[in-house]
């Protein structure tokens, strides 16, 4: 099954009774956080606590994702190095600004892991776009590194360089939106949508997140647990979707089995694309809580 | 054949075809003996008030040895019973059995009773602490019975908890004993497990902040069961007896519990038209309101009663037409209370009715599904609410044994972890409901059914859900806390665990650490 | 590792530990455990944890409220670091 990042769950890394199970809100991913949620003060012990947690604690099939601080602090090389060494999947930076902070963080990267002894190519990585330039040139970030596997848009340092502010309707991130979700699928890799940050106003989160999956973003960044199972149930594919991918396979299966080489439903030719988006779907659907296996 | 004095006339002894005769004797001439072992110690007086609680006390016969009981309708807010104790000290009457409907951190004054021996016993569904810190740790020579509150009703009722006087606070009550609990400043919303101990108490003593003109009626306390009256200043504090609302819970955990438990019980094929349901007052079935109203205005799902504590929650539901009927024997907030006050559909009724096991028939039976907190939930899925891990109790065993017993489903939700300590674990430490009642556990860890239960597992994961093992949950819990050093116990009994039919199903050992 | 000052680290917050590693001749170890029936426990990830940093004196100081084993650890490390007066935990040495 393909890896769904439909929910990408920050927990603020100093704090243990948040960070010691994240898993169980059941989110696609949990995005450790040792940056904004972190005091200055305190990102020694943050760096210490998700690496410890990281070691013992059983996470279950969630993707662990950490956000470190930013490649200009004190903090980067002692964060990355940490984490590596922990066994993170998915390391965010925060704040890239073009493909030579990736390249940056790829070579340390790369050399920790010959030193931990972990796979080459095992880490992950994931870009941040929080400013104008970020976004002029997230093509360029979404196609540095092999290891980078999403773009993800960061709204509120965002609109503030562009001098304005967040409203209900989003116009202000209108063109950021476009930009990136256009980068990744050029780039092949995931886009992810910035955070709602009012968690008692689950309407205005439901709005937003319809309208970054309709422009095709591949999920969300979420700060409360709450918003998991909405942004889940709008990723989640519709009915008739699901009738219409389960009979596309349906007809693969069948013209495999009647050694046919031309595939077709309702007159209509299918392709492996096609087979392997109805594939997707029907793992999606699964992934959302739907029955999958029933009869028609 | 020897004549008797009627009212001025002379009355044979016997009549044939009638039997004996009692001849007219005066107005109140019998009243004292009649119905015995019921004292009508205020008949044909035109008003019941007394001044004093001590007076009260004179009046109602108690003397040394005998039992005195008292509700928890004011639960953390009870003013009531520490009054009552305190004036029961001081008229030098000792070694009582107390039996209370249940006891709270509100009444830790009650350990100096003890000790000074006013108090020789302790009937109660629920301790918690001072009072239960030292009652684990041997406080009395006889042990604390804790009972459920159908038992409780069941005990009353066959005699074998005889209340020779019930001390009733009540919100408001007439000169004659009418009372009720949704009125005045200490409103309570139902006292159904009051209404209980004036039907067979030997005297009831009313006590009251707010005297109304008579007659209060409706009443839920009736005069016919009223010996006195007292006027105090206050009943109850109204912070410690309700909030407004119940506020749902906001926990991320607790909500994640709520939301599977409600989708447990919908693959479970529960939640269709004329259902039934409980919820209890922990925060994860309080929660699971909130997700069931969602799923039946989806739906278009209406249930035909919800029973038990009431909060402003299903009073909300009972508005909305989502819930044909409430039926309350105890009222949890504010809002609740005036429901029942304003809302024709909300009904008040006592513990009998709610979960009495040896009535003849009982609320509970009816119910289709309740969701129920736990402390303790073991390999056999028996169910611990009255002792912590550490072996002190800090709980009540309330109506859990009870709708556990009765529900076509019984739902317990825990974390599955707390602090450090796990919920789910090899033995309970104290049994208060016992796993064959128990059909479901939701934990914030996954679930588990009861293998009684194949039907349901078969249910839940046609739709969709993932159904562990009780024991796969246990090492969960066990993998993230680490094996604690055993509780230190005495070999004294400091507690018996009463099952609902009166069998003892556990007992509690003193705690020495 | 040497112990030069005293360092602190953590919270008393529910499932947090709060611990304080000051300079001493031996290695003196201190539980305050929300529930007594895990100090064992408590005292067990706190000695592996000072064993991992090589710290063989100081008197330590841990107030836990229901802190899992790997909390108690980074506590403890996060406060000897601190009183070691340094920046970079030796990753390679610890497991």
């Amino acid at each position: 099954m393909a890896t769904l990042r439909r929910s990408m769950l920050f927990v603020p890394g100093n704090n243990p009774a948040l960070v010691k199970d994240a898993q169980i809100y059941g989110s696609d991913s949990i995005i450790f956080d040792l940056e904004d949620s972190v005091a200055p003060a305190e990102k020694d012990a943050a760096r210490l606590l998700v690496w410890s947690s990281l070691r013992s604690t059983d996470y279950g099939r969630v993707e662990k994702v950490v956000r470190v601080n930013g490649i200009d602090t004190p903090w980067f090389r002692e964060d990355v190095e940490a984490m590596v060494r922990a066994g993170i999947e998915v390391i965010r930076l925060p704040k890239t600004e073009g493909p030579a902070d990736i390249a940056r963080l790829e070579e340390l990267v790369g050399a920790l892991e010959r030193t931990a002894g972990r796979p080459s190519g095992s880490v992950r990585l994931m870009a941040a776009l929080e400013g104008p330039l970020a976004i002029l040139n997230a093509y360029e970030i979404a196609t540095s590194s092999k290891r980078l596997v999403a773009i993800a848009l960061s709204a509120e340092d965002f609109v503030t360089s562009m001098r304005t502010t967040r409203s209900s309707e989003g116009v202000e991130l209108a063109e950021a939106r476009g930009r990136i979700v256009l980068a990744a699928r050029a780039a092949g890799v995931m886009a992810i949508d910035t955070v709602f940050t009012d968690v008692a106003d689950s309407e205005g989160f439901l709005r937003e997140a319809r309208l970054a999956k309709q422009l095709g973003f591949d999920g969300k960044s979420v700060i409360t647990p709450a918003q998991i199972p909405l942004l889940h149930g709008v990723f989640a594919p519709t009915k008739e979707e699901l009738r219409r991918a389960r009979r596309v396979i349906a007809a693969a299966a069948e013209a495999k089995v009647r050694g046919l080489g031309v595939i077709s439903l309702d007159g209509k030719m299918i392709d492996r694309p096609i087979i392997d988006r109805a594939q997707g779907l029907v793992d999606l659907a699964r992934a959302s809580g739907m029955r999958v296996e029933d009869k028609e | 054949m020897k004549a008797k004095d009627g009212g001025g006339r002379t009355l044979p002894e016997t009549i044939a075809g009638f039997g004996k005769v009692a001849a007219f004797a005066g107005a109140w001439a019998s009243a004292a003996n009649r119905g015995a072992p019921r004292k009508l110690l205020s008949a044909g007086r035109p008003s019941k008030l007394l001044g004093s609680i001590d007076e009260a006390i004179r009046r109602s016969g108690l003397e040394s040895g005998m039992t005195v009981s008292f509700h928890h309708h004011f639960r953390e807010g009870d003013l009531v019973v520490n009054l009552v104790m305190d004036a029961i000290a001081r008229a030098g009457i000792r070694d009582l059995t107390i039996a209370p409907s249940s006891l709270t951190n509100v009444h830790a004054p009650l350990v100096e009773h003890c000790r000074r021996g006013v108090i020789k016993r302790i009937y109660t569904s629920g301790l918690r602490g001072e009072l239960a810190e030292q009652v684990s740790r041997g406080l009395l020579e006889a042990p604390v019975v804790i009972h459920s509150h159908g038992g409780r009703s069941r005990a009353i009722r066959e005699g074998t908890i005889r209340p020779d006087v019930a001390f009733l606070g009540v919100p408001s009550c007439d000169r004659a004993g009418n009372a009720r609990g949704w009125s005045g400043e200490s409103a309570c919303g139902s006292l159904g497990y009051a209404m209980v101990d004036a039907r067979h108490a030997c005297s009831v003593v009313l006590l009251t902040d707010f005297l109304e003109d008579y007659p209060a009626i409706p009443a839920s306390i009736g005069q016919e069961l009223v010996d006195w009256v007292v006027q105090v200043d206050r009943v109850g504090d109204p912070a410690g007896i309700s909030k407004g609302a119940t506020r749902l819970p906001k926990d991320p955990r607790e909500l994640l519990i709520a939301r599977r438990a409600v989708q447990a019980i919908d693959a479970a094929g529960v939640i269709r038209d004329g259902f039934s349901f409980q919820t209890g007052s922990g925060g994860s079935s309080l929660a699971a309101v909130r997700f069931l109203r969602e799923l039946m205005l989806e739906r278009g799902v209406k249930a035909s009663f919800a029973l038990g504590g009431i909060t402003s929650q299903t009073a909300r539901m009972l508005e909305e037409g989502l819930v044909g009927a409430l039926l309350d024997v105890q009222s949890f907030d504010s809002d609740a209370a005036r429901s029942l006050a304003a809302n024709s559909r909300h009904y008040e009724i006592d513990a009998t009715c709610y979960a009495d096991p040896h009535a003849a028939g009982c609320a509970v039976d009816q119910l289709d599904v309740v969701v129920l907190s736990a402390l303790e939930i073991d390999m056999a899925f028996n169910v611990n609410v009255i002792t912590g891990s550490d072996g002190v109790i800090r709980g009540a065993s309330g109506g859990h044994s009870d709708t556990a017993a009765g529900s076509g489903l019984a739902v317990v939700v825990a974390p599955l972890v707390r602090g450090r300590t796990a919920s789910v674990v090899d033995r309970v430490e104290t049994i208060v409901t016992p796993g064959e009642s128990v059909d479901l556990v939701v934990t914030d860890y996954g679930l588990a059914v009861n293998p009684r239960r194949a039907d349901l597992a078969a249910a839940l994961r046609k739709g969709g859900l993932e159904v562990l093992e009780i024991g796969e949950l246990r090492e969960i819990a066990e993998r993230i806390t680490g094996v604690p050093e055993p509780v230190e116990h005495g070999n004294r009994i400091v507690g018996v665990v009463e099952y609902r039919d009166g069998t003892v199903i556990d007992l509690i050992r003193d705690v020495r650490a | 590792m040497e112990i030069i000052k005293t360092g602190v680290a953590g919270t008393l917050e529910s499932c947090d530990a709060s611990v304080s590693v000051e300079e001493h001749g031996l290695l003196e170890l201190v539980i305050e455990s929300a529930d007594s029936r895990f100090a064992p426990r408590v005292r067990e990830a706190a000695l592996a944890a000072l064993a991992e940093l090589g710290v063989r004196a100081a008197r330590v100081t841990v107030r836990e409220k229901s802190a899992l084993d790997c909390t108690i650890r980074a506590r403890v490390m996060t406060a000897c670091l601190r009183a070691a007066g340094l920046e970079k935990a030796p990753w390679e040495a610890l497991k």
